[in-house]
């Protein structure tokens, strides 16, 4: 039933664009019923899986041999995961119904979302490394395909490609590691590491394994320096920027480091990586967020920020992990909520800066009434479930390594995230309505449902824990640290001292307002961050790789493929002497030193030294006829060492077909210009020194082939039973027309196709409409 | 002997090549003639050179006696004489044809589709 979630949504995304035609303006209420259904028979197993269960359906074997399979296993971590995807999913499909109504292509959109829902939904239960890996990718994909899906700005199409290159060079890293950790746990089934209770850290491949997962993560959640592409990404229709780069596929990385933290996870090299990094992006990006103007700008820092914030409590580990599982579930929520209602005040005002806008509370106020909600939420004023993240949060902070900086850390991102949520809740909302409020109206119940439901929801979380918010962190972070979930939990609480918490909490808040109220200062103060953070990390340097790598492409394409075959020969035939060279140059010498039973006769070097005359001479001939004169002498003295060595087959065929060459040389050679010399000395001269030494290379390569011994000689079995079998006489013969007789059919094809050509060659010069000579009719 | 053989391998090679890096493309074909007649004695000498004794088997007798030259790569070179004539035909008509067309027999001058 878990893989039927999937690939119903895959299927869904298939026939999405047929269903649009048929439903219409309604269409998005249609599509959005598979993912709602899969949302409530997910929120069944919360009960089973909160008691600690875990699901583990019938997996299906995909590539056996190699150990992959499309096996699912639904515990805590997943469960949550996947009713974010389909329930979340389920009111965006929704709301873009009322956001994109009219759009020509709303059809081929509704394809591109529920492709992401159905992969990021694969990628969630997925228990098999490379089926995570597959999956993983997928979303990368449809991620590209939703940002860049206004295709006709060339904003959209970089940003999609940034996005795309960015997780895209993760995903690599990822699959590098996913490799590793299969090689070293011995298994792909991430189930058959826990039951095992393989833990990496000791292991030697662990440190490579630790890097390129968490460049593969950190590039997917949008970690420090890789954060530059989530706000790129805002390029993308709202609906987009709520459930992919919000709610779902940036928190995949926090997914991934959750999962894997019981195998690779309790190290020092662990925490102080997710620390620092998610550290960092937190407070880095939390500042940027409340520098902001544009709605979905200030928006998507703040997720980058959140996302520091889980990086960083799995980084701390301990009871960090039920905060950063309280928190991502908070966030998933309120985030969401905020993405739409910026998405519907951009929709019916078209506007897009929060500094242009006032006085929207009397013409929206069922969104501002969501807005308030969710902004309460991220700002983690009581009783809001976003409140209670924070509350799980400051609890294991102080005790982890860089324990002070920590706290400090997130009391900034709490007074940023603050002044954030005011620029968003309440700056467009109260006052006068001004005129660019005043051009719009209240939005559609498509655009509502989505806000409100999610707003009420993080709303009920804060006051009503119980109802599906405790069982799901609870079994959530029991998924992640292998305890029973209802220790995982309480365990963070203890340590929560509650004066404390509400005086930094009050304190965070005063400061975030003091912050709202001299913003003007503060970005005009800070100017120099709109230079120096796209130099830090984001377009400039980004650009900078893009276009290096296209000159360098370019550079190659100039020095090895310049069109000139001259040169395509040289550089091989020059890369294949150094190849051998460097490979082998002693293994050659000593080839030259062999002593040799096969006494040079005298016919044999008369033989020897006419073919190389003939061979110098053909090349150094000025006159057509002379070189094919030498050429046929060639020809006919590479024929005397066949009779000499006891090839006379070989030699009568060599005979035949080396009158025919001179006869075809003088033939077509009439119709051409004599010899030119298009070359000057010193390339002629070099060109020798590469042809000698090419030369040299083979004659090295035949005294290797000489001392080889190529036992056992498979000529015997022919010697034998030529007779017998074959009833043949003259071995060479029988091996070319029965023992390999297939072979010479072949090669009789061959000379059939080269003649067909040849005599289309010819005829088509016959009609030649104007032939630089007369035809003479070489055949 | 051997050595010898090696060496000649070595020069029909050098030859070869030296005519095919030439921008006239008359004397790349005559270059492709000596490349082949080198790789046909570069199969027969690797395989072991031994004077006399075709692989023919006298009347009377079911099998060979006594030492003779091995048959297969006799087999192999045949082939590889016959392809490559047919491969020569082929390219000696294709720059007679390319020749009329562009009327030049520099390679360089003859690097675009369109004229």
């Amino acid at each position: 039933m878990v893989l039927t979630s999937v690939f119903s949504l895959f299927l869904l995304a298939l026939v999405a664009p047929l269903v649009t035609r048929v439903a219409g303006r309604y269409a998005g209420w249609v599509l959005a019923t598979v993912p709602a259904g899969w949302a409530v028979w997910y929120a069944g197993f919360i009960a089973r899986v909160g008691e600690g269960e875990v699901i583990t359906p019938a997996s299906l074997v995909w590539v056996d041999s190699l150990g992959v399979a499309l096996s699912t296993r639904v515990d805590g971590l997943s469960l949550m995961f996947a009713l974010l995807v389909t329930g979340v999913g389920a009111l965006v499909v929704a709301y873009a119904g009322g956001y994109l109504a009219g759009h020509h292509h709303l059809g081929r959109f509704y394809g591109y979302l529920i492709a992401f829902m159905a992969s990021m939904l694969g990628l969630v239960v997925s228990d098999n490394l490379i089926a995570i890996f597959i999956f993983w990718e997928l979303t990368s994909v449809t991620s590209f395909l939703l940002i860049g899906f206004g295709h006709d700005r060339a904003a959209a199409r970089t940003a999609a490609l940034q996005a795309m290159i960015v997780t895209g060079l993760g995903g690599l890293a990822l699959l590098a590691g996913l490799l590793l950790m299969g090689v070293a746990a011995g298994t792909y089934e991430f189930s058959e590491m826990l039951e095992g209770g393989i833990t990496l850290g000791d292991h030697p491949l662990y440190i490579g394994i630790l890097v390129l997962v968490c460049l593969g993560a950190f590039t997917k959640s949008a970690q420090f320096p890789f954060h530059f592409w989530l706000p790129g990404a805002m390029e993308a229709p709202a609906p987009v920027s709520a459930y992919l780069h919000s709610s779902t596929m940036v928190k995949a990385g926090v997914f991934l480091l959750a999962k894997f933290s019981p195998v690779l996870g309790g190290t020092e090299e662990w925490a102080w990586t997710l620390q620092i990094v998610g550290g960092v992006t937190m407070v880095y990006a939390a500042f940027l967020a409340a520098r902001a103007v544009y709605f979905k700008r200030i928006l998507a820092f703040t997720t980058v920020s959140s996302l520091g914030a889980m990086v960083m409590l799995l980084g701390v580990g301990g009871p960090g992990e039920a905060a950063a599982m309280g928190f991502l579930l908070a966030h998933a929520m309120y985030k969401g909520t905020l993405f739409m209602v910026a998405g519907s005040v951009e929709h019916q005002t078209h506007t897009k800066n929060v500094e242009q806008l006032s006085g929207l509370m009397r013409i929206m106020p069922v969104t501002f009434a969501a807005a308030a909600l969710g902004a309460a939420s991220m700002a983690g004023v009581a009783p809001f479930f976003g409140f209670t993240a924070k509350y799980l949060m400051k609890g294991p902070i102080p005790e982890a390594a860089a324990g002070s900086f920590l706290v400090i850390g997130v009391m900034a991102m709490g007074i940023f995230m603050t002044t954030a949520a005011l620029l968003v809740a309440y700056k467009p909302f109260v006052g006068k309505p001004n005129e660019a409020a005043s051009a719009g109206s209240e939005a559609g119940p498509a655009l509502l449902l989505g806000p409100v439901v999610l707003s009420v929801a993080g709303l009920i979380g804060g006051l009503m824990p119980g109802l599906f918010v405790q069982p799901l962190v609870a079994s959530a972070t029991a998924a992640v640290t292998g305890d029973a979930p209802e220790k995982a939990l309480s365990s963070s609480i203890g340590m929560i001292n509650m004066g404390t918490l509400l005086s930094t909490s009050t304190l965070a808040i005063v400061l975030g307002v003091v912050f709202y109220a001299v913003r003007d200062m503060l970005r005009r103060t800070t100017g120099l961050m709109d230079r120096l953070d796209p130099m830090l990390s984001g377009p400039v340097v980004f650009q900078r790789v893009l276009s290096g790598t296209l000159w360098f492409g370019r550079l190659q394409t100039r020095l090895l493929q310049n069109g000139s075959l001259n040169t395509y020969i040289r550089t091989t035939i020059i890369g294949f002497i150094a190849l051998v060279l460097g490979l082998g140059a002693n293994r050659l010498k000593n080839a030259f030193l062999w002593q040799d039973a096969e006494r040079p006769s005298l016919l044999g070097m008369i033989l020897v030294v006419l073919l190389i005359v003939s061979g110098v001479a053909a090349t150094v001939f000025r006159y057509r006829l002379a070189a094919v004169a030498a050429l046929g002498m060639a020809g006919v003295a590479s024929a005397l060492i066949f009779v000499f060595y006891g090839a006379p087959d070989v030699a009568m065929t060599q005979f035949a077909i080396e009158t025919l060459t001179v006869l075809i040389f003088v033939l077509v050679f009439y119709h051409l210009p004599q010899f030119t010399s298009f070359t000057g000395r010193m390339q002629k001269f070099s060109d020798w020194v590469v042809s000698l030494a090419f030369g040299a290379v083979m004659a090295g390569m035949v005294m290797l082939a000489v001392q080889t011994d190529m036992a056992p000689k498979i000529s015997g079995y022919f010697s034998e039973n030529a007779v017998p079998l074959a009833y043949g006489r003259n071995i060479i013969n029988v091996i070319l027309v029965d023992f390999r007789a297939a072979d010479t059919f072949g090669e009789i094809v061959v000379l059939g196709i080269a003649g067909v050509g040849v005599a289309a060659l010819l005829s088509v010069s016959g009609r030649s409409q104007n032939p630089t000579k007369p035809d003479g009719g070489v055949a | 002997m051997h050595l010898l053989m090696a060496i000649t391998v070595g020069m029909m090679y050098a030859t070869g090549l030296y005519m095919m890096l030439r921008r006239s493309i008359v004397k790349l074909l005559i270059g492709l003639v000596l490349l082949s007649h080198g790789s046909n004695l570069l199969i027969f000498t690797a395989a072991g050179l031994s004077e006399g004794n075709p692989p023919l088997i006298r009347p009377g007798e079911d099998g060979m006696v006594g030492p003779h030259t091995d048959p297969l790569p006799g087999a192999l070179i045949l082939t590889a004489i016959v392809i490559s004539f047919a491969i020569l035909a082929f390219a000696c008509v294709l720059v007679k044809r390319g020749y009329e067309e562009v009327g030049t027999d520099d390679q360089n001058a003859m690097n675009t589709t369109d004229q």
